[in-house]
């Protein structure tokens, strides 16, 4: 029976690309894919583009790049990623510029476009199409914001007619995450648009392999201490047959463990209704899926049901919204908490005193309650130390900056033994909108290109 | 007797603009019934109540032993926005973790 098998690649920006060498050594993968946008990524990158029109696609990618090519020439792996960003463009020139560097002629390399739609806005805004918040129903008023971006989440498709048009390496601006681990099974089987729970599984096994380590072991709530040799985690590996049903394992060169508890954790992450998973390719239906362990490191997924696609996709927006400002200050045992409660209570009265100019003001006890907020239990008198952070919104950056000036002079004028002083550079922050629209809108521009490098 | 849910559960968080999924799973039909009976959104948006302001929505996926949990304006605005050292979530599981249930 044919199979095809598809390693993981990165899970985020930032993601350490050493598991998808070993996978690509050792893994017997036709294909390595990557997901490297998550919702807040995509504002990392909108800034990074702001300031230098030649970016705004994630930066790792000259290094995993340059790492996988030599296996892309030896073995003919396939790499599909959405690394482009804001700038799939760009993404594609600097992948191109590697694979010139390392003398790969003939390589043939695809890229997607059309997901961004912040041009096309403001028409759509004045022609007076619903653009309300896909979950509050609240209307949209354009004027009222500066947007930064504006993508429309695209689905399998152009990933698979790069595919049939020969691509060996695919880049993509913001197509769905389980989108770059389906394509391939569509190319490959020569599944149609209407086989719902085949594409339905396939999403799913793009689940389970989008967030890298998170279905090896990684991020693992239940014995975390038993995962074994957590520093060479292994990435997961998909291996599916043609009716869809697939297995989830990884290689044995790496650390980790795939088991029926670390794969149900990854299977709901993100999930809302679990029998309506909306993606642009299927509606996945959960609600009967199994999980079997079938082998060592070895768990099978069956069960997984698919219901026609929707007519719309979502469009995530992004808007600037002030500065956050922080710095962080340590207090010692004895009365820790109590020293920190005093220094909190004298940064406010000085801030009230000069006219509060922020439009947020807060403040967080870290070895206290900065991960789980008011459900922290009360620390103990006799807690060794605790450091006080406090944070504000403003409507500028020098002014979020501002809020440094009012720590250090406690050093010598508020409670004693303070030391740690962490000032954090401010950074902007953005709102999201999201919303529904008509898929034709944006797929009759969405363009797959192939390039050669000569 | 009473016990914390982390004794007879796992659980994984993640985010989606202001909303935030915690995934709840038993190790068996046994414990997964406890989960049903006590783990009810109600009570899941109670314990939550000073730090998650919209509505509570439960779904259940008893193949895995799973509940599904999604918490609406639960992320200060979400991560993007947020002035939270945990502006992504992460710890919404744990933080569940320290609910009081029945044990069986």
């Amino acid at each position: 029976m044919r199979k095809v098998r598809i390693g993981a690649a990165q899970g985020f920006y930032g993601d350490t690309i050493e598991p998808a060498i070993l996978t690509a050594k050792y893994g017997d993968v036709q294909y390595l894919c990557f997901d490297c946008l998550a919702e807040l990524t995509m504002a990392i990158l909108a800034k990074d583009h702001a300031k230098n029109p030649s970016h705004g696609y994630t930066k790792d990618l000259t290094n995993s790049i340059t790492c996988l090519l030599p296996f892309v020439k030896e073995k003919g792996i396939k790499l599909l990623t959405n690394a482009g960003g804001i700038n799939p463009i760009a993404a594609k020139d600097e992948v191109m510029r590697i694979a010139k560097e390392l003398g790969m002629d003939g390589l043939k390399i695809a890229v997607v476009t059309g997901d961004n739609v912040l041009e096309t806005l403001p028409a759509w805004y004045e022609q007076g199409m619903d653009l309300s918040h896909a979950d509050t129903k609240e209307p949209l008023v354009l004027e009222d914001k500066n947007w930064l971006f504006a993508n429309a989440y695209l689905g399998v498709w152009p990933i698979v007619e790069a595919l049939q048009e020969g691509a060996q390496i695919v880049i993509t601006g913001r197509t769905t995450d389980p989108a770059q681990f389906l394509a391939p099974l569509i190319y490959e089987f020569g599944w149609t648009k209407d086989e719902w729970d085949k594409l339905a599984a396939g999403i799913m096994m793009g689940h389970l392999l989008e967030c890298s380590a998170q279905s090896t072991g990684g991020n693992y709530s239940g014995d975390w201490e038993g995962i074994p040799s957590m520093e060479s985690i292994g990435y997961p590996i998909a291996e599916v047959e043609e009716s869809g049903e697939f297995m989830i394992t990884k290689i044995e060169e790496a650390g980790g463990l795939v088991s029926f508890d670390t794969v149900r954790e990854q299977l709901l992450y993100e999930i809302h209704d679990p029998s309506a998973y909306i993606t642009p390719d299927v509606v996945v239906d959960l609600s009967e899926v199994t999980l079997t362990e079938v082998a060592p490191n070895t768990v099978r997924v069956t069960g997984i049901k698919g219901k026609p696609a929707p007519s719309t996709l979502k469009v995530v927006m992004g808007y600037e919204d002030g500065f956050l400002g922080q710095s962080l200050m340590g207090y010692s045992w004895p009365d820790a908490y109590k020293k920190a409660q005093k220094a909190q209570e004298i940064v406010m009265q000085k801030i009230e005193m000069q006219g509060n100019p922020f439009e947020k003001l807060q403040f967080d006890y870290v070895g206290y309650n900065s991960l789980h907020g008011p459900l922290a239990t009360p620390p103990s008198e006799d807690i060794n130390e605790i450091y006080l952070r406090i944070v504000v919104k403003a409507k500028s950056r020098p002014l979020a900056q501002a809020i440094q000036r009012y720590l250090p002079p406690l050093a010598l004028n508020g409670p004693p033994s303070l030391a740690g002083f962490f000032t954090i550079p401010p950074r902007q922050l953005l709102g999201m909108w999201s919303t529904l629209v008509n898929r034709q809108l944006v797929e009759q521009h969405v363009q797959v290109k192939l390039e050669v490098v000569s | 007797m009473t016990i914390q849910l982390r004794t007879i559960a796992n659980a994984r968080c993640g985010d989606k603009g202001n909303k935030v999924n915690i995934a709840v799973f038993a190790k068996d039909a046994k414990d997964y019934d406890i989960l049903l009976d006590q783990v009810t959104p109600e009570r899941v948006a109670a314990h939550f109540k000073d730090l998650v302001f919209g509505e509570v929505k439960r779904y259940e996926v008893p193949t895995i032993y799973g509940l599904n949990f999604v918490l609406s304006e639960a992320l200060d605005g979400g991560g993007s926005a947020s002035l939270r050292v945990d502006n992504l979530g992460k710890c919404f599981a744990s933080n569940l973790m320290r609910m009081e249930i029945r044990g069986g």
